[in-house]
């Protein structure tokens, strides 16, 4: 019979008019992400920070600025101060090599996606901020985060932090 | 009374909705037939090729991500695999198998979206290709667990993957390879008997075998056109020859052959990942190499078969910490290469999905 291949596409269509949607309501409702997802907000750690810039190295564009000072911590060993640690958000694309040349797990990939801003400039992360910032590291490169919650900033001051 | 009549010239695109990318087609038409055609590209072009040349070999694998972006596995284990050959290391096993299970992955979740717009261009308005993106969002989240991204993932390295699995990626998985053979029968019983996708597919667009063997085409246009040609067999990589699968192949190489023909390969790769999930060795992932790789000079050359075709890396080393020269064998672009012929004596609505049948990808045609 001709028209029966259309009948037969439309018996498809059909019944998912009795299925639940697969769609999420996105303000309202979000997906989840998994452990490991690439995300806004790096973490860093300034205690473990050594100054080394094996991330602003492996850095495919450029986008992480350092600028140590030997003078601002003194008598701490094999460890500069920073002045500048500035990432540019804007051009960054998450790629994550940064987090895997660090070796001190000094720095971490984010959990968040939710960053607009309205202006440029206000996409570069400073060094403030990256202290200030609410940690939320993502498992990305650090396998031992796997099912580790971070709800509670204060657990995340500890030097074991993270680790 | 006869009207008179002369052929126009119209660009097509180069954002034409059904374009696939920023492609503009310049075409010579005599009322609605096609004359001739000018495929104009380059409006995609990045210089991924040269800028290769001043990234370490570790940050070329974010290179590779961005040229085919809905097959960005593939591309980043055809470069792994060619940097592998150039300082003749090996992967272990069990990345092998990682490695394998993602680019079978990538296939279906790139076949998906190629059939999905190719039945968009068709006219099925938004319903298959949002039943594909269904699937293809399980794909991704996959992907998102084993990797962290959605579609730029970076996950491979040369000498083995990012990252171990995580331990909730081998359930779902399982369970993603599961359901998936209900959805592909369900993409078959929507559309494969249509009478309106039947008109408009058979006999259109009809690459002889010949013609595809001499433009040398390949993937699933190639197979399409009755060559079974694949590199997963002709020149196993990876794991490829430790695991059964058959060769798709099409009778005359038109257009719904070639839809028939990635209907087909999903389910084989559905059949190698299950394959891989059983045979997979626990162990290293990763091979233990420094963070800045200095190949020895020479050169390599290591091809895959990618879910649009052969998709090759060749790597020129002068002995540095960067290629000194990256060319990258983009199937897509070498499968446009017999669009005239494929083109000159259809009508324009034909020419959509024509050009939609090939499944082609402008980031990777320009590079």
């Amino acid at each position: 019979m001709y028209g029966e291949g259309i009948l037969k596409g439309l018996g498809v269509t059909l019944s998912y008019l009795f299925k639940k949607p697969v769609t999420v309501q996105y303000p309202e409702e979000k997906a989840p992400h998994y452990p490991r997802f690439r995300g806004y907000e790096f973490v860093w750690y300034e205690d473990r920070c050594t100054g080394c810039a094996s991330c602003a190295k492996y850095c495919p564009l450029g986008t992480i600025k350092i600028v140590t000072n030997p003078e601002l911590q003194p008598n701490v060993g094999n460890k500069y101060g920073l002045e500048i640690f500035d990432i540019d958000t804007g051009r960054c694309m998450f790629c994550g090599l940064c987090v895997e040349a660090c070796p001190y797990d000094a720095l971490f990939m984010g959990s968040g996606f939710e960053r607009a801003t309205y202006t440029r400039r206000s996409m570069m992360v400073h060094i403030d901020e990256l202290r200030l910032a609410d940690k939320q590291p993502s498992a990305f490169a650090r396998p031992h985060l796997h099912g580790v919650e971070f709800g509670e900033r204060t657990s995340l001051t500890s030097p074991e932090a993270g680790r | 009374m006869t009207l008179k009549t002369e052929p126009i010239i119209v660009n097509i695109g180069p954002q034409h909705p059904s374009t696939h990318g920023v492609f503009r087609l310049r075409i010579l038409f005599d009322g609605e037939v096609i004359h001739d055609v000018e495929p104009v590209f380059g409006y995609l072009h990045r210089g991924s090729e040269k800028l290769a040349e001043e990234r370490t070999y570790t940050q070329i694998v974010t290179l590779t991500d961005r040229l085919d972006y809905l097959a960005a596995m593939s591309n980043n284990l055809s470069y792994c695999l060619s940097v592998e050959k150039l300082m003749g290391i090996e992967a272990p096993e069990r990345a092998k198998y990682i490695r394998t299970i993602m680019a079978e992955l990538m296939r279906i979740s790139s076949h998906l979206m190629g059939l999905g717009f190719f039945l968009q261009d068709l006219g099925a308005f938004a319903t298959p290709l949002m039943y594909m993106f269904r699937e293809r969002e399980k794909i991704m989240d996959l992907f998102e667990m084993a990797s962290g991204a959605r579609i730029t993932y970076t996950y491979m390295r040369p000498g083995g993957v990012n990252d171990d699995l995580p331990p909730e990626f081998m359930p779902a998985l399982r369970k993603f390879a599961d359901e998936m053979p209900g959805y592909i029968d369900e993409y078959e019983r929507l559309l494969r008997e249509n009478e309106i996708l039947i008109t408009r597919t058979k006999g259109v667009g009809v690459l002889p075998r010949d013609l595809a063997i001499n433009g040398s085409l390949s993937g699933p246009a190639l197979r399409a056109s009755g060559v079974p040609w694949d590199l997963r067999k002709a020149d196993p990589y990876e794991v490829y020859s430790r695991v059964q699968f058959d060769l798709p192949v099409g009778q005359i190489g038109d257009n719904y052959d070639r839809f028939l023909v990635r209907l087909e390969e999903m389910r084989q790769s559905l059949r190698i990942v299950r394959q891989c999930m059983q045979q997979m060795p626990a162990g290293p992932f990763r091979a233990d190499l420094p963070m800045l790789l200095r190949p020895p000079k020479g050169d390599a050359y290591a091809h895959v078969e990618g879910p649009k075709g052969e998709l090759g890396f060749y790597l020129v080393s002068d002995g540095s910490i960067s290629p000194y020269r990256c060319a990258i064998r983009a199937p897509s672009f070498i499968n446009l290469s017999l669009l005239k012929e494929m083109l000159v004596g259809w009508k324009i609505a034909d020419m959509i999905t024509i050009v939609g049948s090939l499944d082609f990808n402008m980031g990777e045609v320009d590079r």
